[in-house]
């Protein structure tokens, strides 16, 4: 056998591709459920934490503002681990997909809480007294005349971001989720061929790679007039 | 569960001065490995950023697939596909070897576009402005549009920095010992969430002040991109 | 007549379906100062930067101060180094101090050791009468001081030749006159100059030959008082009427 054939056989194995394709598959949904659950209430989160803080009460958002940087520094995964494997300690339990769910929602709330804000502070001050002079309340003006010119602007960071949080999904496998890596290292195991692991990067290609070319778009078609 | 038990299940004195010894070894290993990481990452994305300067369609298209073929997949899957799949193609690598590989492959894509974007950023006349007085392009580049690129997105290079030396949590899978892996080492000897909690701790008083800092940098871009 | 310092032959340039140039001849002889003119986009800028080489021309021969400019074979770097270039938009590295940006090809380039750099660059700031804002950022200073601190980075190298592309053009009036004392000092010292600029008064002063270039080609070339006071070309007449307006 030759060298080549030696690493088709191992990489490329077709026997084993179509034994364990169905399990990546499933993984594939798995990966595809937990990062709409995670950019979902993230996303939410973090503007409504970005509103609260808009409404200047001073030790709420000192609250915020630490709850923020709290989950810009500390690492996903420790944050997964203290989840899944701390918690029982307490007496209750997170399954694997609770831990990563909350975990990197809370990590994409900081993120996304810390965009949504800048972005509202970015837009002129006149524009509130604008609006309040028209009669507008302070969440009128903020629904109507703030929110619209921040969230534009907010857009592509925000995507990037969105982005690089939800393919942390793949740390679920440390938690023994079966989504892809999980599925495709299980896999690895019982085949004792890497052919499962180049199905799981195929698979993660194929969901990411439109993602990371929708930002690209996103990025020029917002991009800031400098 | 009253809170002593909550106590003593993530705060213990006791267990925390068992686990301290292992712990601060892992943090020794954590900041060996962001020495080793964020230059190598850095020198990944210096390559790709002035390559992608020269303006040639059979290099322009390969370069992009390339960084978001690194973009699309998540650090630790490619982490994994080093470690466990590139055995089966006789090539050992240990869990350093793994972790500088990927790393090199996927910051470097990050660096890559931070920098090549900063590169944009110089107006043509200081390329010019350079070479007019007989400095070679790769002098030029060195002396005058780097160092004025790296300033002009330097909070996105501190950014990414600070996420690669979180990212460096995920050699724990390789069994390398940093300081996740040797918290959760202790935790599941002693049945007690201490040591996770007291690595936490040490990643938040580490980074704490980047995220700071980055904040405060970052309100200000956007506040001055409008 | 000695064999001049600039020889330019025939020189296209195409950008794309644009054709810039369109077969242009200019000589220059040593210690003369030739100054170019013409309206914007006929080919002016473009000619100056083939000089160097910091455009490609499409085709035709390029000789500086006997260096054939367009042989593969030629050290450009090297060679740019006889040439000095002053730009419309400064371009003084913002990172540097004013003597670090005259320094930078004294020393990488030249390679000139450390004392011996810093005197000479210390001398092409006296020139442009800087030496006391040596120290000062481009950012601290005006734009009039940033364009004279250009001159001197590229007259410390030494060059044979200088050339100007609009030098005052991006400046507030009350700085050009400071930029075009230097550069009527560097004339008196004996330096070859090519500038393209707008400055009339400062070509009907300073000038030993005016070119009219138009459409990518030289229409009319002579001294000042010729083409200002008796062009012979349809459009240098256009043009100098057009300037004296304002």
């Amino acid at each position: 056998m030759s060298n080549w054939d030696r690493f088709l056989d191992s990489f490329f194995n077709l026997k084993v591709a179509a034994e364990y394709l169905p399990k990546i598959i499933e993984g594939f949904w798995l990966t595809v459920l937990l990062a709409l659950c995670i950019v979902v209430t993230g996303l939410v989160a973090g503007l409504l934490l970005a509103v609260l803080r808009s409404f200047g009460i001073r030790v709420l958002n000192w609250l915020i503002i630490f709850a923020v940087d709290l989950f810009r520094a500390l690492p996903p995964l420790v944050l997964i681990t203290l989840l899944f494997f701390g918690l029982p300690a307490a007496g209750f339990s997170l399954t694997g997909f609770a831990s990563t769910w909350l975990a990197l929602s809370l990590v994409l709330m900081a993120f996304a809480e810390e965009i949504f804000w800048a972005g509202i502070t970015a837009v002129p001050k006149g524009q509130w007294e604008a609006a309040r002079s028209t009669g507008l309340t302070f969440l009128q003006t903020l629904r109507m005349v703030v929110l619209p010119q921040a969230l534009r602007m907010t857009i592509p960071p925000l995507t990037n971001r969105t982005i690089a949080i939800t393919k942390g999904t793949a740390l679920a496998s440390v938690v023994a989720v079966q989504e892809i890596l999980g599925a495709a290292q299980a896999g690895v195991s019982f085949s004792f061929n890497p052919t499962p692991l180049t199905l799981g990067a195929l698979a993660y290609l194929v969901l990411f790679v439109p993602v990371v070319l929708l930002g690209r778009w996103i990025e020029t078609r917002f991009a800031w007039k400098r | 569960m009253t809170f002593d038990d909550f106590l003593s299940a993530f705060f213990s004195l006791d267990i925390l001065r068992q686990a301290w010894p292992i712990l601060l070894d892992g943090l020794v290993q954590t900041i060996l490995l962001s020495l080793l990481v964020v230059p190598l990452g850095l020198l990944g994305g210096v390559i790709l950023a002035v390559l992608s300067t020269i303006h040639h369609p059979l290099l322009r298209w390969p370069l992009m697939a390339w960084v978001d073929l690194f973009r699309a997949l998540p650090p630790l899957v490619l982490l994994v596909f080093i470690y466990a799949g590139l055995p089966f193609a006789g090539l050992e690598v240990t869990a350093w070897q793994a972790v500088a590989i990927g790393f090199f492959l996927n910051t470097g894509a990050y660096y890559g576009e931070i920098l090549r974007a900063g590169i944009e950023s110089v107006p043509r006349g200081q390329m010019e402005a350079a070479r007019s007085t007989g400095l070679s392009r790769g002098q030029a580049m060195g002396f005058v549009i780097l160092p004025q690129a790296v300033r002009n997105v330097l909070p996105d290079l501190i950014s990414n920095t600070l996420e690669v030396v979180k990212l460096t949590s995920i050699a724990s899978v390789v069994a390398l010992p940093e300081l996740l892996f040797q918290a959760r080492q202790a935790q599941s000897v002693t049945y007690n969430a201490t040591p996770i909690m007291a690595a936490a701790v040490i990643y938040f008083i580490l980074l704490w002040p980047v995220v700071r800092l980055l904040s405060r940098l970052e309100n200000r871009q956007l506040a001055g991109r409008r | 007549m000695p064999e001049p310092i600039i020889r330019a032959q025939g020189v296209h340039k195409h950008f794309g379906p644009l054709h810039v140039l369109k077969g242009v001849d200019l000589e220059v002889a040593e210690r003369e100062l030739v100054f170019i003119i013409g309206p914007s986009g006929s080919g002016k800028s473009t000619l100056l930067r083939c000089l160097n080489r910091l455009e490609e021309p499409s085709s035709g021969s390029i000789h500086v101060d006997g260096i054939d400019m367009l042989d593969r074979r030629t050290d450009i770097n090297k060679a740019r180094q006889r040439i000095g270039m002053v730009f419309q938009s400064f371009n003084l590295y913002p990172h540097m101090t004013a003597l670090g940006n005259v320094l930078l090809a004294l020393r990488k380039v030249q390679k000139l050791p450390r004392e011996q750099a810093e005197r000479r660059a210390w001398a092409a700031l006296q020139r442009v009468h800087l030496s006391d804002r040596a120290d000062h950022y481009p950012g601290q200073l005006s734009g009039g001081q940033q364009q004279r601190v250009a001159i001197a980075r590229a007259i410390a190298l030494e060059p044979r030749v200088m050339l100007f592309d609009e030098p005052t053009s991006a400046l507030d009036p009350e700085l050009v006159g400071g930029v075009l004392a230097v550069m009527r000092e560097l004339r008196e010292d004996g330096m070859t100059m090519v500038v393209v600029s707008h400055e009339m008064g400062f070509a009907k002063a300073a000038a030993d030959r005016v070119v009219f270039m138009a459409d990518g080609m030289i229409l009319e070339q002579g001294p000042p008082d010729a083409i200002f006071g008796n062009p012979q070309h349809e459009r240098t007449r256009a043009f100098i009427r057009q300037i004296d307006r304002h």
